[in-house]
């Protein structure tokens, strides 16, 4: 309940405007209140005020004054260690559900000041702090995992620091048009359905030693039947194992053909093949209910593929 | 945020820093164990190993404070209190592990720097505040920012400091004071050497050695002669034998004052002694604050001295004091106890029978002292049970105290009214502040007698002995090699002027800072031309205050956020992209000049002649390498008089 008038608050409060460009914060854009440990620190220096009151202490309203204006003082050093900063959204390369999307944030100080401990952080808890050196540009990393597939929005972020001394909240908010995508997660390994349909699952070692053409490196979302074990055993690191009868073989990877599995599944399913396929040298094309996408091979056209599948069944936002 | 080792170093500096003004009174166990306790942190954060168990912890935590509770016998009451703040202190840096509980040893250090000030609030402690203050807060950065280094920090927290030296300033003069105590004090709180209302051999020889400040006092006129500056304190009148004690007075009259001279008016600043007692000179008429004057002229506060505390007051020099003294006071003037001393009694019962007078029977005595071997020593050799015939027939050596104890002693004998006076004599003349300086070491005793037709009549047979104590001080009066404190020495001229100079500093410090109470900030504000002082004109010249001086400060540290162009060449280029932004015209950041002057040419044609002109201009000093005055100038200009 209370965190929903906290949203409901936030949203009226504070422009939920999306931006696109580069964001100056300026002093309209930058909120400061005092932390927990600032109305902690108001409370000891309460308590020492009094002890000068009762006991005479002039020494200790010195104390006490120093150290209350010093206190203030940290406002302002709070919010110039936000003011000014120049911030603009970079690239977010596309990843698989589970994995962790990279959202890049170019923050430039054009100050001749240093900036230090400034936190980005999301409302789900994902965070990041840096420094920035004056006069430079810094990229930034936001890490936020990626649980669906599909566009994954940065949402709102919030940039905040309590800088120098912890007694001072000074934060903003920023929402850029970023955006991830996030491909599907990839199936567990299933052999290639053209080269395999009369073998089974699981089966494309049983395709002969003749075809072997050679090993070579892992990458990310090769079968594991494929691993050369032998090569891991004799310490030459994770390598896979090729096989010259597939080169050239074309095949397509159709939505029809799947058995009667639920759509996520189906859509699993395919983006590991495209990702084998790719990654065996093969022409492959893709057939979903929505639309095709032409044999072809190369980077392109798997990042093409993969993000068919991934946008699949959704409205294109 | 990660504990580092540099950071718990700070921690370990912070405390070391607060707590080292303690050592002084602080049990020398606790210090050991603190230090030993620091030292094993900091071993264990540069070797990097983890922190000891919980468990241990508990126990030297429980064994710690139960050893405290034990040596003090309580765990209650101010100097258990501090102990046991530095020792928790220590202990909790040892279970260090998340911000939160740093962020609570920052405020405990804090916390521990303002129990220091009830020992002491000098200049010196003020300056090692600000020290230890620079110390805390360049840690406390740390603890925020984590990796930035130690120079940095330093240089964050002394500005922070600097910027907040002015800022308190406006609030420590500004903010209303409230006259305190608000709630009831532990007795431990003012502990002070000073005088005391009793008097017994040694009390007075053992004040003598210090050479702390009992009061100074500054002159409205011209100051009386040194033989005349008996500061007066507690009058004593009941002997035991061995101690004199005011007792209780057995009258209520008021005393009175004939035949008085010109007054002398002064102002007296009293260290606090958490007594009742004021001084004041030989006899004092009036005086500015609340206080009582007691039958036999003794100057008592409603309250115990426990601040510094200021008043004016106005003495006769010349007088004749109580005439007519009640036959009960009478009687006290005349009590001895009985078994003490019988040959001094037989001494006085001589000389009442040679004498008529009382007045004569009173120089006999003086010439007794003047005449018979008598020394004036800080060193006086024990008294036994008859301490007055002990010191008249067989040591003759002593100090201020066994004189007036033994002149009494023998006018009572010989039946004329007499009591022991105690308080300050003399004074050092601070020629930079003007005032006389009343150390401990001043403290002394003398005599009244009363004496028909003049009433009391002081008469000090210190002076019959040693006239030297009297006219110019200790030091004159005592061989070179008594075991006298510093100042009453006579130091070299320039220590000695040093010396002076530095407590002339100290009285200003104590006047102005540590005596800034309710009563001064009244007089101050008045003086700044204030009128009608409430607490809310204070509160509101405060918030303006402050708000101009946290506007100034504002525009001094927002000032590096803009960036000023230091390239002229640049800066008259952008005036003039600022210019056409302002109609639209807004360049890309990759847009060169020649793009620009295009994409404007074709949304705005009648700004084509200007605009090729100044980008031609721009392009030929930029990198043609044209950069000479004159060309700088045309294109400066150019771009001044350039219109939409």
């Amino acid at each position: 309940m209370f965190k929903r008038f906290k949203q409901l608050f936030r949203n009226w409060a504070f422009r939920r405007t999306v931006e696109t460009g580069t964001v100056v914060l300026n002093q309209r854009r930058i909120y400061i209140i005092p932390s927990k440990q600032g109305f902690a620190f108001a409370l000891v220096l309460g308590l020492m005020l009094l002890g000068d009151i009762n006991y005479n202490l002039s020494l200790g309203y010195v104390l006490t004054f120093l150290l209350a204006t010093t206190a203030g003082l940290t406002m302002l050093y709070a919010f110039r260690n936000l003011a000014q900063l120049e911030i603009h959204a970079g690239y977010v390369e596309p990843v698989f559900v589970g994995e962790q999307a990279r959202f890049v944030f170019h923050f430039n100080n054009p100050s001749t000041l240093a900036r230090y401990q400034i936190h980005l952080h999301d409302d789900s808890g994902n965070e990041s702090v840096f420094d920035l050196q004056p006069q430079c540009s810094t990229p930034v990393d936001l890490a936020i995992p990626a649980t669906k597939r599909g566009w994954l929005d940065s949402e709102r972020l919030s940039l905040y620091t309590h800088f120098p001394l912890g007694l001072f909240h000074a934060w903003t908010y920023i929402h850029f048009d970023v955006r991830a995508l996030v491909y599907p997660k990839p199936a567990a390994p299933q052999p290639l359905p053209a080269a395999s349909a009369q073998n089974g699952m699981g089966k494309v070692m049983a395709k002969g030693d003749d075809d072997f053409s050679g090993l070579r490196n892992y990458v990310a979302g090769d079968a594991l039947p494929r691993i050369a074990w032998k090569a891991l055993a004799r310490e030459q690191g994770l390598q896979v194992k090729q096989f010259s009868a597939q080169q050239g073989y074309s095949l397509w990877l159709d939505w029809a053909l799947l058995p009667n599995i639920a759509q996520e599944r189906k859509l699993e399913l395919l983006t590991r093949w495209v990702l084998d396929a790719e990654a065996q040298g093969l022409m492959y094309g893709l057939r979903l209910p929505d639309g095709e996408v032409m044999q072809q091979h190369g980077t392109a056209h798997r990042a093409e593929c993969l993000k068919r599948l991934a946008l699949y069944g959704m409205s294109e936002k | 945020m990660k504990l580092t080792a540099p950071l718990i170093y700070g921690f370990i500096a912070s405390i070391l820093l607060v707590s080292a003004p303690h050592t002084e009174h602080l049990p020398i166990w606790v210090s050991t164990i603190c230090v030993a306790l620091l030292g094993w942190r900091g071993y264990l954060a540069y070797s990097g190993t983890p922190l000891p168990s919980r468990w241990l912890l508990l126990l030297i935590t429980i064994a710690g404070v139960a050893a405290i509770g034990i040596g003090f016998h309580s765990l209650f009451g101010r100097e258990v209190g501090v102990t046991l703040l530095i020792l928790l202190a220590s202990l909790k840096l040892l279970e260090l592990k998340a911000v939160r509980d740093a962020t609570v040893l920052i405020y405990l250090s804090c916390f521990i720097i303002i129990t220091n000030f009830f020992y002491s609030q000098s200049i010196p402690t003020a300056l090692f505040m600000l020290l230890s203050l620079v110390v805390i807060l360049a840690t406390w950065v740390n603890l925020q920012t984590g990796s930035l280094a130690l120079k940095p920090r330093l240089r964050i927290a002394g500005l922070l400091l600097l910027q907040a030296i002015p800022l308190s300033l406006i609030l420590f003069v500004l903010f209303p004071r409230i006259q305190g105590p608000l709630w009831g004090m532990p007795q431990d709180a003012y502990a002070k050497s000073g005088l005391s209302d009793t008097m017994s051999p040694g009390s007075m020889s053992k004040l003598s050695l210090s050479d702390e400040v009992a009061f100074r006092a500054t002159f409205s006129g011209t100051a009386p002669m040194r033989a005349q500056m008996y500061w007066r304190g507690p009058v004593l009148w009941d002997f035991d034998g061995t101690t004199w004690k005011r007792g209780q007075n057995a009258t209520l009259q008021k005393p009175m004052l004939s035949d008085v001279g010109t007054p002398v008016d002064y102002t007296v600043t009293l260290e606090p002694h958490n007594k009742l007692w004021l001084f004041a000179l030989d006899m004092p008429s009036n005086i500015s604050v609340a206080a009582d004057m007691a039958p036999d002229f003794q100057l008592l506060s409603r309250t115990p001295v426990n601040a510094r505390l200021r008043y004016n007051a106005r003495s006769q020099l010349s007088y004749r004091a109580n005439l007519s003294e009640p036959p009960q006071q009478m009687k006290r003037a005349l009590d001895l106890p009985r078994g003490y001393n019988p040959k001094a009694l037989q001494l006085a019962a001589e000389w009442r029978a040679k004498n008529v007078s009382d007045e004569a029977i009173a120089n006999t005595a003086l010439r007794y002292f003047n005449q018979n071997n008598f020394s004036y020593t800080l060193e006086p050799p024990l008294l036994g049970t008859h301490s007055v015939d002990d010191f008249l027939f067989t040591t003759k050596q002593g100090f201020c105290e066994h004189y007036a104890s033994s002149f009494v002693f023998l006018m009572r004998a010989a039946g004329v009214p007499a009591r022991v006076v105690t308080g300050y004599q003399g004074g050092e003349y601070n020629e930079l502040g003007g005032y006389y300086i009343l150390r401990q070491a001043d403290a002394h005793a003398w005599t009244e007698v009363w004496l028909k037709d003049r009433g009391w009549v002081r008469v000090d047979p210190t002076a019959a002995i040693s006239p030297a104590r009297i006219q110019s001080g200790l030091s004159a009066a005592l061989p070179d090699n008594a075991a006298l404190p510093f100042m009453a020495r006579n130091p070299p001229q320039w220590m000695r002027e040093l010396r002076l100079n530095w407590d002339a500093l100290a009285n200003q410090w104590n006047q102005w800072v540590l005596g800034y109470n309710p009563e001064r900030q009244f007089a101050l504000l008045t003086r700044l031309g204030m009128e009608e002082i409430t607490w809310q004109k204070m509160v509101m010249n405060m918030a303006a205050g402050m708000s101009l001086l946290v506007g100034i400060f504002t525009l001094i540290l927002l000032r590096r956020l803009v960036v000023r162009q230091s390239d002229p060449v640049q800066a008259a280029w952008l005036k003039v992209c600022k210019k056409l932004s302002k109609a639209g015209l807004v360049r890309a950041p990759h847009e060169g000049p020649e793009d620009f002057t295009v994409r404007v040419i074709v949304a705005r044609p009648q700004l084509a002649e200007p605009m090729k002109d100044i980008a031609t201009r721009y392009t030929n000093l930029r990198y043609a390498g044209a950069d000479d005055e004159s060309a700088l100038r045309a294109f400066k200009d150019a771009a001044k008089s350039f219109k939409l």
